[in-house]
């Protein structure tokens, strides 16, 4: 009898203990206001950990002291983690008040009705938004202001060029092409450009690909629906496959990822590559010998407009189920002020969201003041930001692409069948 | 009273894991085969039944047809190669004439790769099978290769060059297990046999295959099911790609949830391999059932 009294017991605590522990996985609803009336907004991103240490909570606490009832909750991972749980709480309608976005992700989430109007809670705190650099706009209504930018020109191994005999960085199709065909070195593995198509992480297309159409002035897109059969996506393709069959990208381009491409450039193993500005601290750390500068895009031959200059934003929105969405927006205003937009896009190492913001590093460094002058020169250009699954879509091209390149299919074939694949998703 | 309490109490001892295989198990796969039948859940907040459309889209869905072919592949060459090479580790460790220290050398030298993760192993492949990596080095310099080898970035080589990673991954458990298996093999059955006048041959297929046929059958069925899930090895050394030549079953069905938010496609792909991998389970039940008896 005692036995079984036991083993009754030790159930009944193995249940309690299962039930407990199912207690602690489920949703939690948002932070309730204490007694005091404090609002405590959640907070998720990804900038945190990418931030010196402490300084993005010191932003925080600088808010919450201009801002007393007002506490911020951070929630901080990387960006893939973010990414899922921004994807899982928008499904579950557990979405943080405010929330890290990237501009490929908007779409879906107004689809889903998880993101706020910021139009409204603009036009509700009476704010003036000529101040703010770009907004993403769906229907007419904001629904993402991208905070701080991360610009991508294209960086050059100086001390390669100067051994093929080329003195200025190129700046149109031609001079590229003839600089990479220069820079060529087989025998010691040298080459003059590197092209990341990974299906992995297809944003190759957006940064490498698509942006030399943006920086001619051209477009993807007609009318909002995809146009990717266009004279100006038509040439740049036919380019990029000229350099293809010259030989003069990195090989291994197919299932190549934006590291690796970085990973060549700071070997010195391509001389050219198109990449983020926040590359630059990486690249000197690698490798402090490396003689590098930077330069915009090369145009078209004859092209004299404004350089469109391929981008990526670490973005802000607010949640449709927040109850506090008159505090989010007031977190949103702080990080766009002037002021605190140009400490953050300096500690980050990125260009203002703000348009009267100054980051520090322009005066400081070279290489970021020069970077600053393409940036300013030309207009930020990135048309996957706020398409229907942007990576799917750059995904959808990246295969169409490779076959084109690689010589399995035609050039019409490659953009015709791109093009029907998006237009499934419009 | 007394009578409920003796029928209740075998439910009683099963009730935690009763519980937790509903929590952990039951409900997720409830909920994704509910997924399955409807339209584009999580996405669409009013999803309405839509029956068994999501499976006849998949199933006659090109790109699913490649990722179940090239998962079989991947899959069968897995298993069929690492018997091949687990069994003759195996067998070179247990041999007599290696001194202890020996044996002791090479076994831990034979499981290393074992011991890495999936991510470890993609990335130490991707830098060793980089254009730029160890291996077309070596090639190039015996004079093997002229020019150099794009084994991810080829859509000749990509899913043979990932197929060999698995295969260089998940030999030593079969290693070990198999070695383990020989050491319980009785030395009177060489004995016997050697007496009758067999020979080496003979032994290995009438006496140690045999003897290590319920292990073999357990570990292939069980890396056959392993092998079919694999996801990281593949996602972070190409990521299905160049073009589809390594899209796989668990990628395509990722990128469907994670890439496309099609939810409730990735479910109905998901429910499928569920049933596969079913399938494979029932015929592993039925074995093990067989050795019990």
């Amino acid at each position: 009898m005692n036995k079984r009294v036991i083993s009754l017991f030790l159930v009944l605590t193995l249940l309690v203990a299962a039930v407990s522990g199912c207690t602690i996985v489920a949703p939690q609803a948002a932070p309730a206001a204490p007694g005091d009336g404090t609002v405590t907004l959640e907070f998720t991103q990804w900038w945190e950990p990418e931030l010196p240490a402490g300084a993005f909570r010191a932003l925080m606490d600088e808010f919450e002291a201009q801002n007393p009832g007002i506490k911020v909750q951070l929630i901080s991972g990387p960006y893939s983690t973010t990414r899922e749980q921004v994807v899982a709480g928008a499904a579950a309608g557990t979405m943080s008040d405010v929330v890290g976005l990237d501009g490929a992700w908007v779409n879906d989430f107004v689809k889903q009705g998880s993101l706020a109007n910021l139009s409204d809670l603009m036009a509700q705190a009476g704010y003036d938004d000529s101040e703010l650099a770009a907004q993403i706009q769906l229907n007419g209504a904001t629904y993402m202001i991208p905070v701080v930018n991360f610009v991508y020109p294209v960086f050059v191994n100086l001390d390669l060029m100067e051994a093929a005999g080329i003195s200025n960085p190129p700046a149109t199709r031609s001079e590229f092409a003839a600089a990479a065909a220069a820079l060529v070195d087989p025998a010691n593995n040298r080459y003059g450009w590197v092209l990341p198509l990974s299906l992995e992480q297809p944003n190759g297309i957006q940064n490498d690909v698509m942006s030399w159409v943006w920086a001619s002035g051209g477009s993807m897109m007609a009318d909002g629906q995809p146009d990717l059969t266009n004279d100006a996506v038509r040439s740049v393709a036919e380019f990029i496959k000229g350099l293809y069959d010259a030989g003069v990208i990195a090989p291994g381009a197919f299932s190549m990822r934006e590291q690796d491409k970085v990973e060549e450039f700071v070997n010195g193993r391509v001389g050219m590559m198109i990449s983020s500005l926040a590359h630059i601290n990486m690249i000197r750390e690698r490798n402090p010998e490396l003689n590098f500068a930077i330069t915009a895009i090369p145009a078209e031959d004859g092209y004299t407009g404004r350089r469109g200059l391929p981008y990526a934003s670490w973005g802000i929105g607010v949640a449709a189920n927040s109850p506090h969405q008159a505090e989010a927006w007031k977190l949103v205003e702080f990080l766009m002020s002037a002021e605190t937009n140009s400490r953050l896009s300096s500690i980050a190492n990125a260009f203002p969201g703000n348009i009267n913001s100054t980051p520090d590093f322009v005066q400081t460094d070279e290489l970021f003041g020069a970077a600053f002058e393409v940036f300013q020169a030309g207009y930020l250009a990135n048309e996957f930001v706020g398409l229907p699954v942007a990576e799917e879509l750059m995904r959808l091209f990246s295969e169409q692409f490779q076959l084109y390149l690689d010589g399995s299919q035609s050039l019409d074939d490659a953009l015709n069948n791109a093009q029907e694949a998006w237009m499934a998703y419009f | 009273m007394q009578k409920v309490i003796r029928k209740s109490t075998p439910f009683l001892y099963l009730s935690p894991t009763i519980l937790l295989l509903t929590i952990l198990s039951l409900i997720p796969i409830a909920m994704v085969f509910t997924y399955s039948l409807m339209d584009n859940v999580v996405m669409n907040r009013n999803p309405v039944f839509v029956g068994i459309a999501n499976y006849v889209e998949i199933l006659t869905n090109s790109v699913f047809q490649q990722a179940f072919s090239n998962t079989m592949y991947f899959t069968v060459m897995s298993v069929v190669f690492h018997l091949i090479l687990g069994l003759s580790f195996a067998m070179l460790l247990n041999a007599r004439m290696l001194s202890p220290i020996v044996k002791a050398f090479f076994r831990t030298i034979y499981i290393l790769p074992w011991v890495f993760t999936a991510t470890i192993i993609a990335i130490l492949w991707r830098l060793m099978l980089n254009p730029n990596g160890v291996v077309n080095y070596l090639l190039a310099t015996v004079g093997l290769i002229d020019s150099p080898v794009e084994w991810l970035s080829s859509r000749q080589l990509a899913l043979h060059s990932v197929t060999f990673i698995n295969i260089w991954a998940g030999y030593p458990f079969y290693m070990v297990s198999l070695l383990a298996g020989l050491q319980g093999i009785p030395e009177e059955l060489y004995e016997a046999g050697t007496i009758d006048g067999a020979d080496r041959r003979q032994l290995f297929w009438y006496i140690t295959i045999p003897q290590l046929k319920p292990i073999i059958v357990s570990l292939a069925m069980l890396d056959f099911i392993w092998t079919m899930h694999q996801f990281t090895l593949i996602w972070m050394t190409t990521g299905g790609g160049p073009i589809r030549a390594t899209e796989m079953l668990s990628t395509y069905t990722y990128k469907l949830a994670f890439s496309s938010y099609q939810f409730s496609h990735a479910s109905a792909s998901a429910f499928i391999i569920l049933a596969l991998s079913a399938f494979v389970a029932l015929f592993y039940v039925r074995q093990q059932r067989a050795t019990d008896e």
